[in-house]
C-alpha cells in the first residue's frame, strides 16, 4: 500500500470574502460576481514507501498547494487524502495531530522557517518532547547532537541561534529539525531553490543520502527540472492546478509526451548550451487561475491544439506501465 | 598577437570587433563599521562590439557591484577607490555626475533582477518609456508615441497602443521585464549591463527574454554585460564570460573554453555541482566549505582552503592571471588540466 494516496484533489480560494466583496457595476448594473481561484482541480498521484515524488512546474502551477493541503495545513475543497490508509479527508486538527509526527516539512527559506530565539538545540528537542520521541531531556539532546552531526553542523555549534548561521547551514538545520522526530514523509517545498549552486549540491547530496539511511518518503517541490530529475524516483509535470504528465523519472525525462513537458524541457538552459536560442519558443504566458482556458489547460499556448482541446478535459493515456499523459494528442 | 602587460592583463591586438569598454584594476570598496569589504579587488576586462559578456559567480562574488561600477552607481558606504573604466576611449572615472547622467541611459543602459522595483509604479509604461525618448532624442511629441509603440512591439509586448496607458502592476513579471528592456534599448545605447535580469523569472519566460536580449543586442551591434549567478544561462548566452569569486576574477575567456576546459578549480567546482537535464549522476560533486567572510580573506589565494588542490604556496601568495590558450587567462598556482574524456562523464 501506498503511503500517500490522492485522489481528485481540488483546492480553491476564493478572492472576495464578505457581504460586499464581488460587487462591481456591469452595463450599468450592480451586479455580484465571486472570483475563485481555481488552484489545483482534480489532482491524483500516490507516493511509496521511501521514494521521492516530485511535483514540478512554473510559478502558480499549484504544486505547493498541493503539497499544502495534502498535509491538511489546508482544507482540500473536494477529493480525498489518504495517509497510511488512513482518509484524513475531513480529518479535524485535534484528529490530525497524531499524524504531524509522521509528516514533516522542510521550508524554501530556512531562515524565516526557524525560530530566531530558540537554540540549534532547543529547535531540535522541542518537537522530540512534544511527540513523545524521547523520554527526557537528556535523551533528546543525545539525539539532537547525533542527528547534527549527521547533517554536518559541528557540537559545539548546537548552542547558537539561527542568525549565526549561514544559509546552506540553516537549511541543515531545517533538515535536522525534519528528521528530529523520526516522520515517514518529509515535505520539502523547494529546500534548495534559495541556495548558492555550490551549497544546492551539498544539500541535494545530504538529502540523498539522509533518504537511504533513514528509509523516509519525501514529497519535493521544486521548479528547477535538473534538480528534479537528479534526486526524483517518480516526478509530475504540472500546468495550472492540474498534472500534465507524471511517471518515472527515466520515462518522464528520456520520452516526454506532453507539449508541455517538451516546452519546458527545451527551455531549460543546459551547460552545452545551443538550446535556448535556437529551440521553438513556447510563446505566451501560462492564463490567470481565475478564469482558465475551458478543457485542455495548456491549449491556448499549444502548439498542437485541436477544437477538441477546448472541449473536453483530456483524459489520463498510460503510455507505458506508470507513465501517464494528459493530452488528447497523444494515442 | 597577444601579449600580457604588467598588471598580468590581457590585452587585445589582432582580435575581431573593436573595443567598447576596457577596464582596468577596477577597485570598489565598501567602509562600513565592521572594517572595509573589497567587493571589487583589481578587476581588468573588456568589452567587444556585438559581444555578450557574462559575469559569473556566487552570491558575494563581486559581479554585480562590477556591473554597477561601471556607470558608477555606487552609493555609500561604497566607493570606487580606483582604476581605469575606458568607454569609447573616454576614462568614466574623469567625468562629472552631471556628464556621466548624460551618458547613463543614452550610452549605457541598465537592466536590473526585479522589474517591479525598477519601475515607477505611479506612471504608466507609456510616460516611463516617453521619457526615455524626450531626454535622449530630439523628436516631437507625436513621433515619440509612435517610437513608444514600435519599441514596445519589437519586445514582443502585444497590443503596444493600448498597453502604453496601463501601470507596471498590470502587467505581469515577463512582460515587465520586456518593459524594462524596451526602456533600455529605447536611447539606443552601445552597451547594456543586465544585472541578473532572468533570475526572478519562469523558466519559459526566461528562455523568452534571453532569446529577446541576445536577438535585439546581436541585431543592432550592441554589446551586453550579463552578471548572473547561472553558468548554464552563461552556456546558452554568451560569448565569453568572466568568473568571479570574492571580488577578484578567477577565470576569463570563451564561454566554450570556461565550460568545456575550465582550469581554474573554482570553476571546476561550480561546473561540477549543477546537475543535468541529460546525463544520469549518483551524486554531484560539492565545493566544501562555504564562500569565506569577506572581513576576514584568507592568505594567499581567496580560494585556497576549499580547494582540493591547495598547496602551501598557495596560502602564501595570491596567483596572479596567467593566459593559458589565446584568451583564456586563469589565476592559479595549479591550474588543471584534464584530458577530455575525462570531463566526458561531467557533460
Amino acid at each position: 500500500m501506498a503511503l500517500v494516496e490522492v485522489r481528485d484533489l481540488v483546492q480553491r480560494f476564493e478572492l472576495d470574502r464578505g457581504l460586499l466583496g464581488g460587487l462591481r457595476f456591469e452595463g450599468g448594473r450592480l451586479t455580484r460576481r465571486l472570483r475563485v481561484v481555481s488552484a489545483v482541480d482534480g489532482v491524483s498521484f500516490h507516493i511509496e514507501r521511501g521514494e521521492i515524488f516530485s511535483l514540478v512546474g512554473e510559478s502558480g502551477c499549484g504544486k505547493s498547494t498541493v503539497a499544502r493541503t495534502v498535509i491538511k495545513l489546508l482544507e482540500p475543497k473536494g477529493g480525498s487524502v489518504f495517509f497510511d490508509g488512513i482518509d484524513i479527508t475531513r480529518h479535524t486538527r485535534r484528529q490530525m495531530l497524531p499524524l504531524r509526527r509522521r509528516v514533516q516539512m522542510i521550508f524554501q527559506d530556512p531562515y524565516a522557517s526557524l525560530n530566531p530565539r530558540l537554540s540549534v538545540m532547543e529547535t531540535l528537542t522541542e518537537p522530540m518532547i512534544f511527540h513523545r520521541v524521547a523520554a527526557t531531556p537528556e535523551e533528546a539532546e543525545a539525539r539532537a547532537m547525533a542527528l547534527l552531526e549527521r547533517v554536518g553542523i559541528r557540537p559545539e555549534q548546537a548552542g547558537r541561534y539561527p542568525h549565526q548561521f549561514s544559509g546552506g547551514q540553516r537549511q541543515r538545520i531545517g533538515i535536522a529539525r525534519a528528521l528530529a522526530v523520526e516522520p515517514e514523509l518529509i515535505v520539502a517545498d523547494e529546500p534548495v531553490s534559495a541556495l548558492d549552486v555550490s551549497i544546492q549540491a551539498q544539500i541535494l547530496n545530504l538529502l540523498m543520502d539522509l533518504r537511504e539511511e533513514f528509509g523516509f518518503s519525501c514529497l519535493f517541490i521544486a521548479h528547477d527540472l535538473s534538480v528534479v530529475r537528479h534526486i526524483s524516483d517518480r516526478v509530475a509535470i504540472m500546468y495550472l492546478g492540474r498534472i500534465a504528465e507524471m511517471g518515472d523519472k527515466r520515462q518522464i525525462f528520456s520520452s516526454p509526451r506532453h507539449p508541455y513537458t517538451e516546452a519546458l524541457f527545451s527551455a531549460v538552459p543546459q551547460l552545452s548550451g545551443g538550446r535556448i536560442l535556437n529551440a521553438p519558443p513556447l510563446e505566451g504566458e501560462v492564463p490567470s487561475a481565475i478564469d482558465p482556458p475551458s478543457g485542455c489547460r495548456f491549449r491556448t499556448r499549444c502548439p498542437r491544439a485541436l477544437p477538441l482541446c477546448g472541449e473536453s478535459l483530456p483524459a489520463a493515456r498510460e503510455v507505458e506501465p506508470g507513465h501517464t499523459v494528459f493530452c488528447h494528442r497523444v494515442e | 598577437m597577444r601579449t600580457m602587460n604588467e598588471t598580468g592583463v590581457e590585452r587585445s591586438v589582432g582580435r575581431q570587433g573593436e573595443l567598447l569598454l576596457e577596464v582596468r584594476d577596477l577597485r570598489t570598496y565598501f567602509h562600513t563599521f565592521k572594517g572595509v569589504v573589497r567587493a571589487v579587488d583589481g578587476v581588468s576586462f573588456d568589452v567587444r562590439r556585438g559581444e555578450v559578456l557574462a559575469v559569473v559567480g556566487e552570491s558575494g562574488g563581486g559581479k554585480s557591484v562590477t556591473g554597477f561600477s561601471v556607470i558608477r552607481l555606487i552609493d555609500d558606504p561604497g566607493r570606487i577607490e580606483g582604476g581605469q573604466i575606458l568607454f569609447c576611449g573616454r576614462d568614466l572615472m574623469t567625468l562629472s555626475e552631471s556628464e556621466m547622467n548624460r551618458l547613463r541611459g543614452s550610452e549605457i543602459a541598465m537592466i536590473f533582477q526585479d522589474p517591479m522595483t525598477s519601475l515607477n509604479p505611479v506612471y504608466t509604461v507609456g510616460q516611463q518609456l516617453e521619457e526615455c525618448f524626450r531626454l535622449h532624442t530630439r523628436m516631437g511629441r507625436a513621433e515619440r508615441r509612435r517610437a513608444c509603440v514600435e519599441q514596445l512591439r519589437a519586445v514582443g509586448i502585444p497590443n503596444p497602443e493600448a498597453r502604453l496607458n496601463n501601470y507596471p502592476h498590470q502587467f505581469s513579471g515577463g512582460m515587465r521585464q520586456r518593459v524594462v528592456i524596451a526602456i533600455a534599448l529605447a536611447a539606443d545605447p552601445k552597451l547594456i549591463i543586465a544585472d541578473e535580469p532572468t533570475t526572478a523569472l519562469d523558466v519559459t519566460i526566461q528562455a523568452q527574454i534571453l532569446r529577446l536580449m541576445v536577438r535585439l543586442v546581436r541585431e543592432q551591434g550592441r554589446s551586453l554585460i550579463l552578471v548572473t549567478h547561472d553558468l548554464a544561462v552563461v552556456a546558452e548566452s554568451a560569448d565569453r564570460v568572466n568568473v568571479m569569486y570574492c571580488g577578484k576574477i578567477v577565470e576569463s575567456g570563451d564561454t566554450r573554453a570556461i565550460i568545456d576546459r575550465s582550469a581554474h578549480p573554482y570553476t571546476d567546482g561550480l561546473i561540477r555541482s549543477i546537475p543535468s537535464l541529460e546525463v544520469d549522476r549518483r551524486r554531484l560533486d560539492t565545493i566544501p566549505g562555504i564562500v569565506p567572510n569577506m572581513f576576514e580573506l584568507p592568505e594567499g589565494c581567496y580560494f585556497a582552503p576549499r580547494c582540493p588542490r591547495a598547496r602551501d604556496l598557495c596560502r602564501v601568495r595570491e596567483p596572479e592571471p596567467v593566459e593559458i590558450a589565446p584568451g583564456h587567462a586563469v589565476s592559479c598556482h595549479f591550474p588543471l588540466e584534464k584530458s577530455s574524456s575525462q570531463r566526458e562523464e561531467v557533460r
